[in-house]
């Protein structure tokens, strides 16, 4: 603690302010000046324990030989070096082979599943931007998705799925849109539709919910006198909701990007432990490889590696994005 | 920096560390010699069940010893897990079920007391045990890690009136007959035989029973994985081909993993099911139990070079005690009682399984013909799984290969000797990893 007390000269020339009341007892200056990093040690310690040693754990578990002949005791594991790290990216074998296909497996769901919630929230949050009978009403309808837990709402969508006594397959027989036999849709082809699905009737809510409420805050005036330059619907959209919306849109996207690539529990619920392969999504997979097949070592090391893929990717996109909003 | 302030941060610290230190208190094994934490697993229909079945037996265990229980019936979905995550911090409860295929995995933990000769004689001795349930308790050649409590094997069920309605006489003793007797059930809605396809755990039991007919081995003798051998690739393929090739099973059987083909049996829409001790079971879904039979799960006609006379899997639930227990001498007092004649008897019959001591398999209550057959199968004919380390990873990975095989037969692609070889290969390359 003594490190950050301020050495007592800097003090007066640092505030001036200060220099007006001379007459205070000197000894309130240096308790002054700690007492705010006093007040954050216990965020510091919960900080630590809770991210960053586990984190650091993490790592130093991704270095070791981890598997059920050492869970019990790790001090006993043997030092692995980078050999997780080498099986995790010698895309040329069975793990690496499948590890890269759930990542672009993951890729694409993200980038569906982010985009398509963005074009839907969107979409109803300008539909309900105007008030109109009914729209407090759909506004509720509209969430409920988010407010529903993920278990059950997803284990009903599971029931929904059943080739034979699903809801999905009885309303597309009931319209006459499938000929021959009955789609399935928790395995094969298709269980990347289903999980998009699902994934898109939970986080576009959400989109909706952050669009709406930036759209609150736009001024109604910018769109009069846009009007009145005979501005239209879509040129209001794009010149004035659009850029006023940028901070929120930013947050937002990243959320959702960060979300959806993590996503576990849709997979999990929807298709069990084992995930069909064209929709196994990479939490999943590492799941599988750390705790079904007991090699945590390398689970570990799959786990740096995406948290180094999205720290990357989350930087690089606020660095963009925020140069982008300085040159608007 | 002044006392005060020294208070202060003492303060601080003292608050962080107790709130984190909350986060790890989930364990029970205190030091006391009156009570034990015992994780059930769930083997009736339902969790509820399962405590109304053990709590008058926890009861008498209490009278007789002042030792008192405290049950928490597991999923069998959360299970694994769960003893994982005591196996690895250390703290958890006393007893524990354990499904009898993980022995091998969970004993390489450690975590787990071994019954040497002196513990075994603790509980009764060795010779109370059925032989083949006490084989599936651990690696050849280490002491168990776990008694065997609930035994239980893989037998033919079939439905007597879609049997006679098809003019069938007999249950089918060869695959050759099932596929036959299969297609003439094979109706409308009626299936010849329903499948647990999308269970993996399912599928790799029914892999190491095929493989062991058509001549395979899952592990060598070094314990290295053996997936892909020509003898693994005919068996696993001879039972995808009951859907691909055959056509006696639903395709929808593919996304089953939740007991549906149970259910499917129960229900009257398929006419056999390969099941271990499914008798109680389809009477929970109502169905009268003069309504199926049961015979030994089949042979090939002709035995491929090399193939045994195995099958089932000596399937099961045993019981170990977590070396962390604090209360050793009260876990083996509890462990002998409910591996005692008259305990075994009870729970049991209660749940459709056969007794794991000798002395209790001549009760009347394991007479009737359901349990007759399944006494004999694991007599004579049934074998553990490969007691390695790696069997739970033989499971998963085999069985999820199988589950997307069946996607593919299910969804009308040809499923080729090439394509299960590969599966089977990729899946022992991990194992590798």
């Amino acid at each position: 603690m003594a490190t950050t007390t301020a050495p007592g000269p800097v003090r007066p020339a640092g505030r001036p302010a200060e220099n007006g009341a001379p007459k205070q007892p000197k000894r309130r200056g240096p308790r002054r000046s700690y007492l705010p990093y006093l007040l954050l040690v216990p965020a510091i310690v919960l900080e630590l324990g809770i991210h960053v040693i586990p984190m650091l754990v993490g790592v130093w578990m991704s270095l070791l030989e981890l598997t059920q002949f050492h869970i019990r005791d790790w001090s006993t594991a043997p030092f692995a070096g980078l050999e997780n790290y080498r099986v995790t990216f010698d895309f040329s074998s069975a793990t690496g082979k499948d590890l890269l296909h759930s990542f672009w497996v993951t890729v694409l769901y993200t980038v569906a599943s982010v985009g398509l919630s963005w074009v839907f929230g969107m979409a109803a949050a300008v539909f309900l931007q105007r008030p109109f009978r009914g729209r407090a009403l759909l506004r509720t309808l509209f969430l409920t998705p988010y407010a529903l837990p993920v278990y059950t709402a997803v284990i009903t969508w599971t029931f929904m799925f059943q080739r034979d006594t699903g809801l999905v397959n009885q309303v597309i027989e009931q319209f006459g849109l499938v000929s021959g036999d009955r789609p399935f849709w928790l395995i094969g082809d298709n269980s990347f539709v289903a999980l998009l699905v699902v994934s898109l009737w939970r986080s576009w809510p959400f989109a909706f919910l952050c669009l709406m409420a930036g759209m609150q805050n736009i001024p109604g005036e910018l769109y009069e006198a846009a009007a009145i330059d005979g501005a239209g619907f879509w040129r209001r959209l794009r010149d004035v909701t659009m850029p006023m919306l940028r901070p929120v849109n930013q947050v937002l996207l990243l959320v959702l990007f960060l979300w959806t690539f993590n996503d576990f529990n849709t997979p999990y619920v929807l298709f069990g432990g084992s995930a069909p392969k064209q929709a196994d999504l990479i939490s999943i997979h590492i799941y599988e490889s750390s705790f079904v097949t007991w090699n945590f070592g390398l689970g570990s090391a799959m786990s740096v590696a995406l948290l180094l893929f999205l720290l990357v990717v989350t930087t690089v996109y606020l660095l963009v994005t925020n140069r982008r909003r300085e040159h608007a | 920096m002044s006392k005060r302030h020294l208070a202060l941060v003492a303060a601080a610290l003292l608050t962080t560390a107790s709130l984190t230190a909350c986060g790890d208190s989930g364990g029970s094994s205190e030091g006391d010699a009156k009570t034990l934490t015992y994780w059930a697993s769930n083997q009736g229909a339902s969790i509820e069940f399962d405590n109304q079945t053990l709590k008058p037996e926890l009861d008498k265990f209490e009278q007789q010893t002042g030792i008192k229980v405290n049950v928490e019936v597991v999923p069998w979905s959360d299970l694994l897990n769960r003893l994982l995550a005591a196996a690895t911090s250390g703290k958890g409860p006393d007893v524990v079920n354990i499904g009898n295929t993980w022995s091998a995995s969970l004993q390489a933990t450690g975590a787990l007391i071994p019954f040497d000769d002196e513990t075994l004689a603790a509980v009764g001795g060795k010779d109370r045990f059925v032989p083949a349930a006490l084989a599936a308790a651990g690696a050849p050649g280490k002491p168990p890690a776990a008694v065997p409590l609930y035994s239980l094997a893989y037998a033919l069920y079939y439905n007597k009136k879609m049997f006679s309605d098809a003019g069938i006489t007999a249950p089918p003793a060869t695959w050759e007959e099932v596929v036959t007797v299969g297609k003439k059930l094979t109706k409308g809605n009626q299936w010849g035989l329903a499948l647990e396809a999308a269970n993996p755990s399912e599928n790799a039991h029914h892999a190491f029973t095929f493989g062991q007919q058509w001549g395979g081995e899952w592990f060598d003798s070094a314990g290295k994985p053996t997936f892909d051998t020509p003898q693994n690739v005919a068996a696993v393929k001879r039972y995808i081909d009951l859907m691909a090739v055959d056509k006696i099973v639903n395709p929808s059987n593919a996304e089953y993993a939740q007991n549906q083909s149970v259910a499917d049996f129960a229900n009257r829409k398929a006419g056999m099911l390969l099941w271990q001790a499914a008798g109680s079971n389809f009477k929970a879904q109502g169905m009268n139990p003069d309504e199926w039979g049961i015979a030994p799960v089949p042979f090939p006609a002709t035995p491929p070079a090399g193939g045994k006379r195995i099958n089932s899997m000596v399937a099961g639930i045993n019981m170990a005690i977590f070396k962390h227990t604090e209360n050793k001498d009260g876990a083996l007092e509890f462990v002998k009682f409910m591996t005692s004649d008259a305990e075994q008897v009870i729970l049991n019959r209660t749940y459709g399984s056969l007794p794991s001591v000798k002395p209790a398999g001549a009760d009347a209550a394991f007479q009737a013909p359901e349990q007759k057959v399944l006494g004999e199968v694991l007599g004579s004919t049934a074998a553990p799984l490969p007691q390695v380390a790696e069997e739970s990873q033989f499971e998963t990975l085999v069985g999820t290969a199988m589950k997307e095989l069946f996607a593919d037969a299910a969804g009308g692609k040809a499923v080729t000797e090439a394509q299960v070889k590969e599966k089977l290969g990729v899946a022992q390359q991990k194992m590798g990893s």
